[in-house]
């Protein structure tokens, strides 16, 4: 089957839907590949390259998409795009259906099998196509490249001869994936950061980035919604939640939002007065601007200063890394399309009974099938079962098993000393000391070294050839053929065990 | 030609440098010292019997001597690192076999003579030292047989194999009797000769029912026996020497068993029961977890180790099956070079018996200051950027600590999920011993790098 990839005709969208490394690896799944002429440009990708990876260049935009049996794009197509698209064909892009009702009718009515990338469940066998979270981590880091470059000072913290720098406090509101992005860089700058999220699973991961997580003192509620995502939350965590933001807005110097709940506008967090309350030369970016945002003075794709606050509202945070989003993306793509040609021959089977790939699909053969049924995995542990018991509280050690093996023992002992003779009592008072010498000594013994002291200790066990030396001057020739033999095959044992020992310990360097 | 006195204190300074040798190995510095220390005194232990006991029958002597010495060394030499596990088992096959011959032909003496309670003490040593012998003998031979792959790594379970060893064990104290008994009269080399046989049958079917992963405790088991031997024929000799040798080696067999054991957290009498890894019985339990697993090519792993600052590698016996040992050291020395943290972490069972991990990458020239034992490097792995797993399995599964119910629950392991990445090297995704499947590979942060270890390994070489 054909791939095309056209250029993005979105205003400022710099990125590309393919690369050209990409695309080689397309072409080994059995796909041929057009591209339209500097499409990659603007992602530093040259039609060059493209040509090297085996891809055809394409001049004119509507033979790309007459031609190809699969359109790859980054944004949903622009009407006249549509337009070009006919029955049978396949496209894969962000198409946000929720958001465009009348794109994906228009897609429906032309019978085209769509995909959104937007929609593919987030599911950790998904995980490899998720673009969503690609694109979410590329504006999670650029949002703290915008703020530091809004931002008058350092991010981290220095003593130098000129004097103290203080390093700078960042708060990131929403731990998803952006803001873990942001909680990284930021981090990774030196900054102090603090992250705020109404999910208490998300704690962890925040800790374990080194931030500092602000807890609300609130049990029972959990901010976490179906699919892994937050949730609409009560008017008392709101207000106390406002609160800690209040109070959090006069000390740091940048905030970075990111919060977002599903189908909903972005929630307002940041009001005016929390603005005014910064110090000057502070940095907000709203990463939910496109939504409505989540800071009361944000301008959508828009720098503005408010109050001395600089409040950057870009929507095209990805498109301004667009490099490395489009590589991002574009592996995202070649995993949803390995998935979907399991022969791996070129030709892509739409299996509405895999759960990503009928996630994925939002209309085909003129059938809407948009919205799926939802995804019922949450990232959380359940927490209707309330914590199990300890499993099996650790047993106390008894203590009377070793004193009745003791006393047994003991007794064993004493036992013995009333019937053995004197000779015998000499030799087993020398062999229960050998046995604690012995005891005391091996604990010493480095673990790495563990085999040569077995190959030692297995030599000098060969010290009962001193038994058979007892033997062989015996008048008795079978005794004296035993001993003899004895001798042969400890001195195997004695040479061969020393041997191998000198040989292993000589390897032993530093 | 030496007097008794000369002998008895020829003995014991065998017996101090015996003790200084195994002292020696508490480090690596002192243990090329510690082994010369055993030389000498196996040298001055020798050579006092030699000249103070031994009256006739010199040239047999020496020949033995001689001929045995020179196979010894050549067998030395020979042998692979990869194949020390089997030498040494064979060895102790030879102490055992030894500590028989020894104990029979001191039983046919006739210039022997006791006793009353000294008769029975003296038949009660005899018989230990040669049912000891013939047990450490046949296991030993069998164990040698497994770890050489001439005999199946699989536990052979005869039904009833409890009741059977019970038996074998009540019939040989049975025979025990009887042959105090009969000694006492002059005869009894019947019932020896069938506890022998005894012994021997019960040698072979106790380390035929031990599944490849215990070989490790089999070994040292094995060890401590060849030790408890010696000692019994010292006893009956009536030889301190020998006594305390054995000692020292039986306690040196028998706590190197208890480390193994505690680093599986299984119980000794539970190991030598014999059972592990059937495969069949203890799989459902816990192991059933699937998910997807993300194969990774040599090109990617090289890309990962370029950018890593921190390295574990953690070798298991797939390593020493592989023979990948050289290329590990070539990865490493080159990653090092780079100024790259690249260390090992070997765990106590790791291998199929104590050590057995550390002398291969000795033999590898890797240096040993790099090397670490499990509890020295488990809490670093957060710090790890890249974990590489060489054909280990169960050392790394995180269902020791997670299910309590898995077969191999509260066995220590390495805890290398914590760190940012861990590349398994595999053949496939078969289980490891203990027929338990490992969460671990299904985890997000591991990488699965499928094939021989050794060529997997050489393709990231080059691609590094």
């Amino acid at each position: 089957m054909k791939i095309g990839v056209p250029r993005e005709t979105y205003e400022g969208e710099k990125r590309v839907a393919t690369t050209p490394d990409v695309a080689a690896q397309l072409i080994k799944l059995g796909f041929e590949v057009a591209v339209q002429d500097g499409a990659g440009a603007t992602a530093s990708f040259p039609d060059a390259l493209y040509e090297a990876a085996g891809c055809r260049i394409v001049t004119s935009g509507d033979e790309i998409w007459r031609d190809a049996d699969i359109v790859l794009k980054v944004r949903g197509p622009e009407p006249a795009e549509v337009a070009l698209l006919r029955s049978g064909q396949t496209l894969i892009s962000f198409l946000w259906p929720a958001q465009n009702p009348e794109l994906l009718q228009s897609l429906t009515e032309r019978g085209v099998t769509a995909m959104a990338m937007d929609s593919i469940p987030r599911i950790s066998r998904a995980q490899k196509m998720d673009a969503l979270s690609s694109m979410a981590n590329i504006a999670g880091y650029r949002a703290v490249v915008e703020a530091a470059q809004h931002f008058g000072r350092f991010f981290t913290g220095q003593i130098t001869a000129a004097g103290k720098v203080p390093p700078a406090k960042v708060l990131v509101i929403g731990a998803g994936v952006a803001g873990l992005a942001a909680i990284g860089a930021a981090k990774s700058m030196g900054a102090i950061v603090r992250s705020f999220d109404t999910r208490p699973e998300v704690k962890e991961q925040v800790e374990s980035m080194d931030a500092e997580f602000l807890m609300l003192d609130f049990d029972d509620e959990d901010g976490s919604g179906e699919g892994g995502y937050a949730k609409v939350m009560s008017d008392e965590f709101i207000k106390a939640e406002m609160a800690l933001f209040a109070e959090q807005a006069k000390d740091v110097d940048i905030i970075i939002t990111t919060a977002l709940i599903p189908g909903k506008p972005a929630p307002r967090l940041i009001t005016a007065d929390m603005v005014a309350s910064m110090k000057d030369g502070s940095v907000v970016v709203d990463l939910a601007a496109e939504q409505g945002g989540n800071c009361a003075l944000t301008e959508p794709d828009r720098v503005v200063s408010r109050d001395g606050v600089t409040i950057i509202g870009y929507t095209d945070l990805p498109s301004r890394l667009a490099a490395q989003s489009s590589q991002l993306y574009a592996t995202n793509l070649r995993h949803l399309l390995t998935d979907l040609t399991p022969e791996k021959d070129g030709n892509i089977v739409v299996d509405m009974e895999d759960e990503v790939i009928r996630g994925a699909t939002v209309c085909k053969d003129g059938e809407t099938t948009w919205p799926p049924p939802a995804p019922k995995l949450s990232a959380a542990p359940q927490k209707a079962e309330p914590a199990p018991a300890p499993v099996a509280a650790p047993e106390k050690p008894s203590v009377a098993g070793p004193i009745i093996a003791t006393v047994l023992g003991g007794l064993a002992l004493l036992g013995l000393g009333a019937v053995a003779p004197p000779s015998f009592m000499a030799h087993f008072t020398v062999f229960v000391l050998a046995c604690f010498v012995g005891y005391m000594v091996i604990w010493n013994v480095t673990p790495a070294l563990h085999t040569p002291l077995m190959s030692v200790t297995n030599a000098i066990s060969s010290i009962i050839v001193i038994g058979a030396l007892l033997q062989i001057s015996s008048s008795d020739k079978v005794i004296m053929w035993i001993a003899a033999l004895t001798i042969l095959i400890t001195s195997i044992n004695i040479a061969g065990g020393f041997a191998v020992t000198r040989r292993m310990l000589e390897m032993f360097r530093k | 030609m030496i007097n008794a006195g000369v002998v008895t204190v020829s003995y014991i300074i065998a017996t101090i440098l015996f003790i200084l040798a195994l002292g020696g190995l508490s480090n690596q510095e002192t243990a090329r010292r510690g082994n010369w220390y055993g030389i000498i005194g196996m040298t001055i232990a020798l050579l006092a019997t030699v000249l103070g006991v031994v009256t006739q029958h010199y040239t047999i002597l020496l020949v033995a001597l001689l001929t045995g010495g020179s196979v010894g060394l050549l067998l030395a030499r020979r042998v692979q690192m990869t194949q020390m596990p089997e030498l040494v088992a064979i060895l102790h096959s030879l102490v055992g076999l030894a500590a028989v011959a020894v104990g029979y032909a001191n039983f046919m003496d006739p210039s022997v003579q006791f006793t009353g309670v000294e008769l029975t003490i003296h038949d009660i040593e005899t018989y230990l030292g040669i049912l000891i012998g013939a047990v450490t003998f046949s296991g030993s031979v069998i164990a040698f047989g497994k770890l050489s792959g001439r005999i199946g790594g699989k536990p052979m379970l005869l039904p009833a194999r409890h009741w059977l060893n019970l038996g074998l064990l009540i019939g040989a104290i049975w025979f025990g009797r009887e042959f105090v008994v009969q000694s006492a009269a002059g005869a009894g080399m019947t019932p020896l000769i069938i506890m022998t046989v005894i012994a021997l049958l019960f040698g072979i079917h106790m380390v035929m029912a031990i599944g490849g992963a215990d070989m490790p405790v089999v070994v040292s088991m094995l060890n401590s026996y060849s030790g408890w031997a010696a000692s019994a024929t010292g006893f009956m000799l009536s030889n301190d020497l020998l006594i305390v040798t054995g000692a020292l080696v039986g306690s040196s067999g028998a706590i190197l068993s208890y480390i193994m054991c505690r680093a599986m957290n299984r119980k000794f009498l539970n190991v030598i029961a014999g059972g592990f890894g059937t495969g069949g019985g203890t799989s459902a339990a816990g192991g059933d977890e699937e998910g997807e697993i993300v194969p990774i090519d040599a090109a990617e792993t090289a890309a990962l180790l370029n950018d890593a600052r921190e390295i574990m590698i953690i070798p298991g016996y797939g390593m020493a099956v592989a023979q990948a040992q050289h290329i590990v050291y070539e990865l490493t020395s080159t990653l090092r070079a780079k100024g790259v943290n690249v260390r090992f972490g070997i765990h106590p069972v790791a291998g199929r018996m104590p050590g057995h991990m550390n002398v291969l990458l000795a033999e590898a020239k890797v240096p040993y200051d790099i090397v670490f034992e499990m509890d020295e490097i488990n809490d670093d792995f957060p710090d790890v950027d890249v974990s590489i797993v060489i054909g280990a399995n169960d050392i790394v599964n995180p269902s020791a600590l997670e299910v309590p119910d898995s077969p191999i629950a509260g066995m220590p392991v390495l805890e290398c999920w914590k760190g940012k990445v861990t590349i398994v090297l595999k053949r496939s995704m078969a289980t490891g011993y203990a027929g338990v499947q490992n969460p671990l590979f299904f985890k997000e942060n591991t990488r699965m790098l499928f094939g021989d270890a050794k060529d997997s390994l050489d393709e990231v070489f080059r691609s590094l």
